[in-house]
């Protein structure tokens, strides 16, 4: 990831050539932005505004208004959990106040070694699967707080390894058991 | 010649439940035993019961299979597919009968359904445009590009088809308006920003049928004048996104979008645009706002978007499922699609079937059958043979519906009658042990740090509404904040802007209008009836239970449990923070939630 004063245009001004001219770009290219950055450090942000011929402010005031930009470095891997409605009454704010316990920052919070960032969501349309979490795109359902912090440890210990495997949430934890109907 | 269909169910929930690993493991056992030849291994999108996920249905004797791991795979070929003999073990139970169920359509969480919409979910391979289009696909927009323009409308306008989204409007109304509009150029949106926390029938329909939605855009855009089209899909959905990706590209390669469509003249592009995390741009104008690049905040109407959409122009914006629903009504015809219903809500609808729920997934049912039979009949009742307490529709824009109004038939008018709305489709069942103001106060929390803050009714308003709920939840209510609550929401849903603000206090209004007692007892007696605001609660321990292991006294952080070996155990409730770290912990359920005083008057 590029420091904030020596950031690696090239990728940027790629974006920015695709975009250029077309109507409506400035969130997809914040997106992509983020996508190549990690995050939207300072002079990235200054760059779109000069080559989008718009104010900074405005694209601070576009960043700020969605959840999903972030103006400040993330970890690593980015832990998800999920209180939607059926999360919520299956448990899941335990599962995220375990999370928060367990790596030593608040929810929407990045851990000391970058490793981790915990964030919570609003729904990620899993329901049938509540209290579910996704840790890089993937999915993990049916938690426990234990099996969340299982998923937890074995990004910890082999991040490579585990970022090719599926999201079986089900052979780590006390929900392994095979839950045929009750 | 494969003369057998394997479908593996590669939704959302059945791959992050290994649907993937276990069609590799199918295909690996196959190849190795030599027979691969003979069967057809297919992905497809969700089939709607992700509660029984990995799903493996075999074509054509048509049986269902549930939560397959990979680890059964080589008994299913070999006992199965080879053997011709079914795998019990593997088959669905039913909940209630405890019997086992080999054919899917038997099944009580199928048998109740129609389904129309869904007709291709968990049928097709999605990623193959050749299996829509073997199964009548695009044959409703080919009918309507030789139909006049106004003639697709009347048809849309006869079917009575109704926005999906939640407000209920006449879809055929709508492109009407859009149609007379003036402008030399004119949009179609599709709205997939499914924000309602509960809901994902919208990402379902992306998954496992994008073409639908696809071709319902494509005869809209005929209907009204339009040249181009915009999906504005949630980021949280990425596999939705890349489904529809494929979908849009085999149509541009088959010629179905395009310049000159199937060689009538008419021009139509497609564009995907991702939603950046704001439940505001649910909302029409606030998403239109979005997909030019603005802060996603809405506006007054009118002009609505009809007149002055995208960039000012004619715009015609509609929900996923409302699309969904297009190609169906231009292949049998409006009246025929009129049948189904009831007198002012026609046709189906999805719903989200989740919360305490023996059969969560996605259930698409007529207009006008009763809630009863939705989560009793095809939701297989309550988990853990608990009693049922209300079910949220809606979301955070709907309400609770109590036992006495389940038999209540479910469409547009009747829900709003019942204080609730149809909302995008989200149904979040409730039992006993949910508290009615700590799902309020849930809503809230949700509405309030989604409100987009630019009309005071609402931001204020909805802050208002939150504080005194939490105030509540912690036992520092007074019987006035009740009667406030009342006062504000009715003022919230009055003044605000847009939908958001309008709607944010129907969970709060209807669970005070069915749950009053609820509400009084937290704020008189400082109990929660349900034991869900621990605040209110006590951790206890049943002594009955207790087999006085100190597994509880080692995990406690604050050294609330004493005891000793073999001996039951107390915790003394001034000094436990209601971390439940014990109750987490404990193998033999002897800690409760309830009153320390009353101990053993509390069921479990």
């Amino acid at each position: 990831m590029s420091e904030e004063r020596s950031f690696e245009r090239t990728a940027l001004d790629e974006i920015l050539s695709h975009y250029e001219g077309q109507p409506g770009a400035l969130i997809p290219v914040l997106q992509q932005a983020q996508d190549a950055y990690g995050y939207l450090p300072r002079p990235v942000i200054a760059a779109i505004a000069e080559r989008l011929r718009l104010p900074a402010a405005r694209i601070y005031g576009v960043a700020t208004f969605y959840a999903q930009f972030h103006l400040k470095p993330r970890g690593r891997h980015i832990v998800r959990v999920c209180l939607g409605t059926a999360c919520h009454v299956r448990g899941g704010e335990r599962i995220a106040e375990q999370l928060a316990e367990s790596l030593g920052v608040a929810v929407g919070g990045t851990t000391e070694d970058r490793l981790f960032t915990l964030e919570k969501v609003a729904c990620l349309g899993a329901c049938g699967l509540a209290p579910a979490m996704v840790v890089d795109g993937t999915t993990y359902g049916r938690l426990t707080p234990k099996a969340a912090l299982n998923v937890i440890e074995r990004y910890r210990r082999e991040p490579a390894e585990v970022a090719t495997q599926g999201g079986q949430a089900q052979d780590i934890g006390p929900s392994s058991q095979r839950g045929r109907s009750a | 010649m494969a003369n057998r269909r394997i479908v593996l169910c590669a939704g959302t929930g059945c791959v992050s439940s290994g649907s993937l690993e276990v069609r590799d493991a199918l295909v690996r056992e196959l190849t190795k035993r030599n027979i691969a030849d003979q069967f057809e291994v297919v992905t497809s999108g969700c089939h709607g019961f992700c509660e029984q996920g990995p799903l493996v249905i075999v074509h054509p004797e048509d049986i269902l299979y549930c939560r397959v791991q990979a680890g059964d795979i080589p008994e299913l070929v070999e006992e199965y597919l080879i053997g011709g003999r079914i795998v019990e073990r593997l088959l669905y139970r039913d909940p209630v009968t405890g019997k086992s169920v080999s054919d899917h359509m038997k099944i009580g969480f199928y048998a109740k359904q129609m389904r129309n919409v869904l007709r291709n979910c968990g049928v097709i391979d999605p990623e193959n445009i050749q299996e829509y289009v073997a199964r009548q696909g695009y044959a409703g927009l080919r009918k309507g590009l030789a139909m006049d323009r106004m003639a697709v409308i009347d048809e849309v306008k006869r079917s009575g088809l109704r926005g999906r989204g939640g407000a209920g409007f006449p879809t055929g109304l709508k492109w009407e308006f859009t149609f007379k509009a003036k402008g030399d150029k004119k949009y179609i949106v599709c709205n997939a920003d499914e924000g309602d926390p509960g809901a994902f029938m919208d990402r379902s329909v992306l998954e496992g049928d994008p073409h639908a939605v696809v071709e319902g855009m494509l005869v809209a855009g005929y209907a009204i004048g339009a040249d181009e089209g915009y999906v504005y899909v949630r980021a949280e959905y990425p596999l939705a996104i890349k489904r529809l990706r494929v979908a849009i590209d085999q149509a541009v390669q088959y010629g179905y979008l395009g310049r000159n469509i199937l060689g009538s003249g008419f021009s139509f592009t497609l564009k995907i645009k991702e939603g950046a995390g704001a439940f505001v741009c649910g909302e029409e104008t606030a998403l239109l706002a979005s997909i030019m690049g603005e802060r996603g905040m809405p506006r007054p109407r009118p002009p609505f978007p009809a007149n002055a959409g995208l960039w000012g122009k004619p715009t015609c914006l509609n929900n996923v499922e409302t699309f969904a629903n297009i190609p169906l009504i231009m292949r049998q015809g409006g009246d025929e699609y009129a049948k189904i219903g009831t007198p002012r809500s026609k046709g189906t609808k999805v719903f989200a079937l989740t919360g305490k729920i023996n059969n969560t997934g996605l259930a698409e049912v007529p207009m006008g059958i009763t809630m009863r039979e939705i989560i009793f009949d095809i939701g297989g009742g309550i988990k853990d043979g608990k009693a049922f307490k209300a079910v949220q529709i809606g979301g955070p824009s709907g309400g609770c519906i109590p036992e006495s109004l389940l038999d209540t038939p479910v469409d547009y008018d009747s829900l709003i009658k019942a204080g609730a709305m149809m909302g995008s489709g989200g149904l979040v069942v409730l039992d006993e042990n949910t508290c009615m103001v700590d799902l309020a106060r849930f809503f809230m929390d949700f509405v309030q740090s989604e409100s987009c803050g630019k009309c005071p009714p609402c931001r204020v308003g909805t802050k208002l509404m939150l504080e005194t709920l939490e105030r509540i939840c912690a036992g520092e209510g007074t019987l006035g904040d009740i009667d406030w609550l009342v006062e504000l929401g009715t003022k919230v849903k009055a003044f605000s802007l847009c939908g958001l603000g309008q709607t944010a206090p129907n969970p709060v209004l209807t669970a005070i209008r069915y749950f009053r007692e609820e509400y009084e007892a937290h704020v008189r007696d400082k109990t929660c009836p349900a034991g869900a605001c621990t605040a209110l609660v006590d951790f206890v321990v049943v002594p009955e239970k207790c087999k006085g292991c100190t597994r509880c006294i080692k995990v406690c952080p604050v050294s609330a449990i004493t005891g000793k070996v073999k001996e039951v155990h107390h915790i003394d409730p001034a000094v436990c923070i209601r971390c439940g770290a014990c109750l987490e912990t404990c193998r033999f359920d002897a800690i409760i939630r309830g009153k320390a005083a009353k101990v053993g008057e509390v069921a479990s």
